[in-house]
């Protein structure tokens, strides 16, 4: 069993779910962020996303893109990212990392000499918001004949006939994209979203993450009610955004912390 | 397989195209997929597509001999596709129309566009305000900066523009921007995606839509001249108006098809816009092709005096041409772009948009290599009124 799927099986033997929180790589700086990735895990993240800096990151909003172009003029690119999670798991070799990005970068490094290198690095998942499962042949084979997790998404818009094939293309989890819209858009409808996992339940036997709108401790509960994971990206990237310099560390645990226990409370 | 079967029924030209975009536009694109593959086969849609051609945007558009341009270029004749003097000035227009039929066809009201140079802004709100329909049209704050006149029709039109100041501020911004507009909005709102590009079934529709241009060629040409040109020569960004004239041409093995991208500041300066001269396979804004990136896979700025040209990726079906070798590809610098321009003012008092002036530029250099009695048909993709100030500009001139 991978990582992942070793973690959401502690998990539920602990009546628990998952907390599972991103980063960009190299966002605010490229030494901070395997500090940053520590300090995830040590204020109650589960999984760890990492996100690969992208020139044009088409599905994300603002705030992502800002990180992603912070990232850039850092100088990050995909090769760096896997240092960084191999730079990572010298001490901390149990917390899955999943890489979240698009399909250049990858494509370009070639996606057998990238699934080999990111399973040397550490890396448990991969998430290419845009390689569907119809243009996936090829790819998710490669990951996981490399031992890596092929992560995909759901949407509000996914037609029931479409999620029994994402499930079968899928490893590690599901990742439910709770709203229309890019990454950071506002509200969320929790009994909507109830409904929809009950369909996608029906097809598919992996563990199912919740993302976008998250923002704080009762929507980490109510979202942690109804998922397996709860997952938080722009409100932390936001955080990191916004820090005080010397402050970004200490805001981010803070933050993290306080979705922990609101994921924690909904198992109460 | 023959080229012109081209693509399958996924979307790939080969290895290009295809459909790489993130689950929440898989819906909205298998919706468009069905409806216009309904529409295709429905005479009462092509009907009223080839009445508006004809009476809206004033097609067929003529084939001119421009006698004094080839005399000076000494060798071939040059023939010119009058795509400038459509309905809004450009070939944009064919696309746009066939996209808000589409639209209305399954119940939008809300249309949305990117632009680069501003003419598939312009034809967006031009068909939105003709069929009644709201419009948004995403531009990027440089291109809107040397676009003006363009961004003012848009807004007489009934048009919000919106100037996009993320990235390179260019068309590849404008477009990132529309598609998380598109994914938010997804169920009220049509993205008229202006170039033969995106994520199947837009490579393919707009093709089809813009394959109007050669099919007059095919029958003025010889009318005209008694046969089919040697050469066809046209301009590529995105690739629309090339692919449109080419496309009905490619079983016609005898007529070379020519593309020309935007040389920018040379090829060997590394600042251009020529993906097929100079730049290799990947991904970008949902399909597979030919594209400008560095070592990381990060797409690089482009550069070019013609914002229409101004795009680090090109329409899946040129890549396929190439690489099948029934098209070639070229690229002529801003410099070469600006002298042609002034030929086809000063020669046969045509002002030519930046974009097609690069086509222009190629049949300078190719003429004197072929004979007097070869024949080259440029597709003059779009008028020049609108690059007037960036012309002045260039020559130092204050308007």
């Amino acid at each position: 069993m991978s990582r992942i799927g070793e973690t959401f099986t502690a998990l539920k033997a602990q009546n628990k779910k998952a907390l599972i929180t991103f980063i960009t790589a190299g966002d605010p700086g490229k030494g901070l962020t395997v500090p940053m990735m520590h300090v995830l895990v040590e204020a109650g993240a589960d999984i760890i996303e990492l996100g690969v800096p992208f020139s044009d990151p088409m599905a994300d909003g603002p705030v992502i893109q800002r990180a992603s172009e912070r990232a850039l003029a850092n100088k990050v690119g995909l090769k760096d990212v896997l240092a960084m999670t191999a730079e990572f798991r010298k001490s901390n070799t149990t917390t899955p990392v999943v890489l979240m990005g698009y399909a250049n970068p990858v494509e370009h490094m070639g996606y057998e000499t990238f699934a080999k290198a990111a399973k040397a690095a550490g890396v448990d998942g991969v998430l290419t918001v845009d390689i569907p499962p119809e243009e996936s042949a090829g790819v998710s084979d490669v990951f996981k004949a490399h031992g890596i997790d092929p992560v995909f998404l759901l949407s509000p818009t996914t037609p029931e006939a479409r999620v029994e094939q994402v499930a079968a293309a899928a490893g590690g989890f599901i990742y439910y994209v709770s709203l229309k819209g890019v990454t950071g858009s506002a509200n969320l409808d929790t009994e909507e979203v109830a409904r929809k996992l009950e369909m996608v339940r029906r097809h598919c036997s992996l563990p199912v993450g919740v993302g976008f709108g998250i923002r704080d401790a009762a929507t980490a509960e109510a979202v942690a009610r109804i998922a397996d994971a709860v997952v938080v990206g722009s409100r932390i990237v936001n955080e990191i955004e916004t820090a005080p310099e010397g402050e970004c560390s200490n805001r981010v645990r803070h933050l993290v912390a306080e979705l922990r226990r609101g994921v924690d409370a909904a198992s109460k | 397989m023959k080229l012109t079967d081209l693509p399958d029924s996924r979307g790939h030209f080969g290895p290009y195209g295809g459909i790489f975009v993130a689950e929440t536009l898989m819906a909205a694109l298998e919706e468009l997929r069905v409806e216009y593959e309904k529409a295709r086969n429905d005479p009462a849609f092509l009907a009223e597509f080839e009445y508006e051609l004809k009476h809206y945007v004033g097609r067929p558009s003529p084939v001119y001999h421009a006698k004094r341009l080839s005399e000076a270029y000494g060798g071939a004749q040059i023939y010119l596709k009058r795509e400038d003097l459509n309905h809004t000035g450009a070939h944009k227009i064919n696309n746009t129309i066939g996209q808000a039929l589409l639209a209305r066809r399954m119940g939008k009201k809300r249309v949305i566009a990117e632009t680069g140079a501003g003419q598939h802004g312009v034809a967006s709100a031009t068909v939105a305000a003709r069929y009644g329909m709201e419009c948004v049209v995403y531009m990027g704050a440089e291109d809107v900066a040397r676009q003006s006149p363009n961004v003012f029709r848009m807004k007489l039109l009934g048009a919000t523009v919106v100037p996009v100041s993320s990235g390179s501020k260019t068309l590849k911004d404008a477009l990132n921007e529309a598609m998380r507009d598109w994914v938010t909005n997804v169920e009220s709102t049509f993205y008229i995606l202006g170039t033969a590009a995106g994520p199947h079934p837009y490579p393919m529709l707009v093709r089809d839509f813009q394959c109007v241009i050669g099919r007059e060629c095919i029958v003025q040409m010889p009318e005209l001249t008694g046969r089919q040109p040697d050469c066809v020569v046209a301009c590529v960004g995105g690739g629309s108006n090339a692919i449109g004239i080419f496309h009905p041409y490619i079983p016609y093995e005898d007529v070379r098809l020519i593309g020309v991208e935007a040389g920018g500041s040379g090829i060997a300066s590394g600042k251009h816009a020529a993906p097929l001269s100079a730049g290799t396979p990947g991904v970008l804004h949902g399909f597979r092709s030919y594209l400008m990136q560095d070592d990381n896979g990060q797409i690089i700025e482009t550069h070019s005096v013609s914002a229409g040209l101004d795009y680090p990726g090109v329409g899946p079906e040129h890549s396929w041409l190439k690489d099948a070798g029934r098209a070639e590809y070229v690229a002529i610098d801003d410099d070469e772009a600006m002298a042609a321009f002034h030929d086809l003012c000063r020669y046969e008092g045509i002002i030519p948009a930046l974009e097609s002036s690069h086509a222009v530029a190629h049949a300078k250099k190719l003429a004197p290599t072929l004979g007097k009695d070869k024949i080259i048909l440029v597709n003059l993709s779009g008028r020049g009124d609108k690059d007037i100030n960036t012309v002045a500009k260039v020559a130092g001139i204050t308007l």
